[in-house]
């Protein structure tokens, strides 16, 4: 196996792990890694991270589906409204610079997190 | 369900969209919290209804991306289809902690990922 190939691995077992346990993508461990270990550029490393969560997500939600945690109902109702988020952001994400939305996206973060330590 | 409740829900979706499309994730970190705050959901089953979401958000994200030519299928798709062993732990993880640890870990996630955040916007400045 080429070295390349087992950086891909390591990266897809440990975004398959976050996703599993904690009901995200995945994106926070493979975007940055893409840029680290495989010399991406950021967008390439954005766009790219969403291309592999689209299957990381399905297997981890059929596996929780399995376990019978999965609300079809609630999971429209938050997400389509973020698919009218997500074109929005992929086009504004062409022209505002990233460092911007990382502030904004770490100040959600502190909040959201603090509600639910409380 | 109040109208306050199902207002925040479709705000944080909207939000958690916005976030994906220019950050790169999937929008679970805010879809779980939403799916707790505002839709009284457990933390299991915030985390796990998140995951449906994140594939219908995560697939048009990457939709877009492709247009924008920042997609490279090849490495996107191995990265996705080598995750199982990974997604069977963490699942099976999930289901066999109590609700008060995942609701730790997963704040503890989240303060790491707005660091790891805050570090890219206080960083020198990118392209």
């Amino acid at each position: 196996m080429s070295s390349r190939l087992v950086r891909l691995a390591a990266i897809a077992t440990g975004a398959g792990a976050f996703s599993g346990l904690f009901g995200i993508g995945g994106g926070t461990i493979i975007v940055p890694l893409l840029i680290l270990w495989l010399g991406y550029e950021e967008r390439e490393a954005t766009g790219t991270s969403l291309a592999a969560i689209v299957v990381i997500a399905a297997m981890a939600a059929a596996a929780q589906g399995v376990y019978g945690n999965v609300d079809v109902g609630e999971a429209l109702l938050i997400g389509l409204p973020a698919v009218c988020g997500v074109v929005v952001g992929t086009a504004l994400q062409q022209r505002v610079p990233s460092r911007a939305v990382s502030a904004v996206f770490a100040v959600l973060l502190v909040a959201s997190a603090i509600l639910l330590i409380a | 369900m109040e109208a306050g409740d199902l207002a925040g829900a479709l705000a944080i979706g909207l939000a958690a969209g916005v976030v994906s499309g220019m950050v790169g994730v999937g929008g679970g970190v805010l879809f779980v919290p939403g799916l707790v705050l505002f839709l009284d959901e457990s933390q299991l089953r915030a985390e796990s209804t998140s995951l449906l979401a994140i594939v219908v958000v995560a697939f048009v994200g990457a939709w877009r991306q492709h247009g924008y030519g920042n997609v490279r299928l090849r490495d996107g798709a191995i990265v996705g289809l080598l995750s199982p062993l990974g997604v069977v732990v963490g699942t099976g993880l999930a289901n066999a902690v109590s609700e008060r640890v995942l609701e730790l870990s997963f704040a503890a996630a989240q303060l790491y990922f707005a660091w790891q955040l805050a570090e890219r916007a206080l960083g020198p400045a990118e392209g």
